[in-house]
């Protein structure tokens, strides 16, 4: 049998590494393109884009309804203008899952494969979701906003402020959609990733001071709850939009913190989860 | 001196765990020719794709295509080549201008220039009409039509297509095979693989069969059917009857295939003038009543029956084993 009497084939390092010599413009540009395919996407999926419109808008009245009837905040302050920050938490954390779904589904279908045949820049794939679902988040905390304001949310605080009140879930946001595309790709397949993902950030948005104040929960729940990054980011934002905010009597260090905190941790997940992200694509689409 | 190949490769092996999927294959496809690849499901075809258009790593050998080595200068290799995969790899959810802008752009195209592109071969595959739809709409042979038009946006000098008409209708196939007589034309090297026979010898300069992960035959489709030696006697009696295997068996080359039902018979056919006239004379001298006389002339499918004792598809298997051998002369 005539046997390797070539060059013996290279690890897959030497790949990534031509592949990777593309110019940065070149990038930037396979990063705009993909960008733009995942949003179509979303526009056209009637499911996907219900979860930051319709999802939002429902989220938003029932909580401040149906809980705001029943919740005390320590400190005063109503419910409504304490929640709009919680809803933010509780939205962009559940349809951060889209980021896993959407990466499951291309790799089970055909097109990530013809992607690979082009010499493109491999990481864009993930790039491109990940900014697609930034935008699609941006939309969503929107659709919270614009109902907050309807039903009578007003923030107390300067425009830079409130902008940053909204930015600093918007950092979170994407971080965490870093974390969902590592999910995304060690599921099986979309079905399996949405479940998972929901049995991960349904509790992480729920145990946290996003929908109730912490200080009633009992005490294990609570140490997570302070210490949870959602209630650093939503505290962050209630104090940076100017809204009642009992997290701040709370002596864990994020809580008394929760900028700080709340950066720390959107620079922490994206440091840990997007090389890990880049990493599994690369052994998945490996063979 | 050679034409300069386009396509090279020397003792190509992978396997997936315990399954050895290429077990040391050579190829060479001179530039501005067609190689068709030909072998049954699970024979190595698509592996063999993949790893020359750097989806998949080898385990053993070289592979070098447009000059660039499959491994080590996948993005030269990348820069060259258009691909048409056996699933559809399209987005379904976006139209296919959509498609064809995007995979346009990623393949290195401006902006402008992959929106002119997009335009010319949507007209050259007759889906103008159908530009602005989502591709989830398509058919199946509109499918294969943009997923072939995506292959060549940036006019690749080499062109893979796996299986191009697996699952297309008779007309679309004919069709595909017009368009992709028109790529060679323009100069393009190909290596198209395919489970028809009849496709590989209507496309294909040169034809290589490939079953386990090896090749087991290559040359021309012509030098191809030499091997399988002359004619081939085809013939349905009105009722089975067992003596008109030893009727015709002075008439024949080799041994005589009964089918289970008795009725119909194939062998080798010997090289006769008006062979047809004479086997049903003397099957009706014997008194046996012929439905229907045929001689082929061999086929592909009779080449890979020949090399490998079994037929390709699953027709084939089942005419493998339907006729049982009664004699031979």
């Amino acid at each position: 049998m005539s046997s390797a009497e070539g060059s013996a084939p290279a690890p897959a390092a030497a790949r990534t590494l031509s592949a990777g010599s593309r110019p940065l413009r070149r990038k930037l540009g396979d990063v705009a393109v993909l960008t733009w395919r995942n949003l179509l996407h979303i526009r056209r999926e009637p499911l996907q884009l219900s979860d930051v419109t319709v999802q939002p808008v429902l989220f938003t009245l029932l909580f401040v309804y149906v809980f705001g009837s029943g919740v005390a905040l320590p400190g005063g302050g109503s419910y409504k203008d304490f929640a709009i920050a919680g809803l933010l938490a509780m939205n962009l954390t559940t349809s951060s899952m889209g980021t896993a779904v959407g990466l499951s589904t291309d790799l089970g279908s055909g097109v990530i494969d013809r992607l690979r045949t082009l010499a493109m820049w491999p990481a864009a794939v993930l790039v491109g979701r990940s900014l697609a679902d930034l935008l699609t988040a941006a939309i969503c905390a929107g659709f919270v906003a614009a109902t907050g304001l309807v039903i009578g949310w007003r923030p107390e605080a300067s425009a830079p402020s409130v902008i940053a009140g909204f930015a600093i879930f918007l950092l979170f946001s994407y971080a965490l959609s870093w974390g969902c595309a590592c999910l995304g790709m060690l599921s099986k397949g979309p079905e399996s990733a949405q479940g998972i993902g929901l049995v991960i950030l349904f509790p992480l948005a729920i145990v946290s001071n996003a929908l109730v104040p912490t200080e009633h929960m009992p005490l294990v729940l609570r140490t997570v709850a302070d210490w949870n990054p959602v209630s650093a980011v939503t505290a962050a934002s209630r104090q940076l939009l100017g809204n009642p905010n009992p997290s701040a009597s709370i002596h864990a260090w994020p809580m008394q913190h929760p900028v700080v905190a709340a950066l720390l941790w959107s620079v922490a997940l994206i440091a840990i989860f997007a090389p890990t992200a880049t990493a599994l694509y690369r052994r998945r689409t490996t063979d | 001196m050679p034409a300069e190949l386009m396509i090279e490769v020397h003792g190509l092996r992978k396997r997936f765990g315990a399954t050895v999927a290429l077990d040391g294959i050579d190829l060479g496809v001179p530039a501005g020719t067609i190689l068709g690849v030909l072998g049954p499901n699970g024979a190595g075809k698509t592996t063999a794709v993949r790893i020359l258009t750097t989806l998949s790593l080898p385990d053993g050998g070289s592979a070098r295509v447009a000059g660039y080595d499959v491994v080590n200068e996948a993005a030269e290799v990348q820069r060259q080549i258009g691909v048409a995969a056996q699933d559809a790899t399209l987005d379904e959810i976006l139209t296919g201008r959509e498609n064809l802008l995007m995979l346009g752009r990623l393949g290195g195209l401006r902006r402008a220039q992959a929106r002119v592109r997009a335009v010319e071969l949507l007209e050259q595959f007759d889906l103008a009409d159908a530009a602005d739809r989502i591709v989830s709409g398509y058919s199946g042979g509109m499918r294969r039509r943009l997923d072939l038009a995506a292959s060549l946006l940036t006019r690749p000098r080499v062109l893979f297509l796996d299986e191009p008409t697996t699952g297309l209708d008779p007309v679309s196939r004919v069709r595909m095979w017009d368009v992709i007589r028109g790529l060679v034309a323009d100069g393009v090297t190909l290596l198209l693989t395919t489970q028809y026979l009849d496709e590989a010898d209507e496309l294909a300069d040169r034809i290589v069969v490939i079953d386990h992960g090896r090749v087991i035959a290559s040359g021309t489709a012509a030098a191809l059917k030499a091997q399988v030696g002359g004619a081939r006697l085809e013939l349905t009696l009105s009722e089975a009857d067992p003596s008109a295997a030893t009727a015709i068996a002075e008439l024949v080359a080799g041994p005589v295939q009964v089918s289970h039902d008795g009725r119909r018979m194939r062998a080798p056919a010997r090289s006769l003038a008006g062979l047809a006239s004479i086997v049903v004379r003397t099957l009706d001298d014997a008194g046996i009543e012929v439905d229907d006389v045929q001689v082929h002339q061999p086929s592909l499918d009779d080449v890979f029956f020949t090399l490998t004792g079994h037929s390709t598809g699953e027709d084939g298997n089942a005419r493998a084993t339907e006729h049982e051998e009664v004699g031979s002369r």
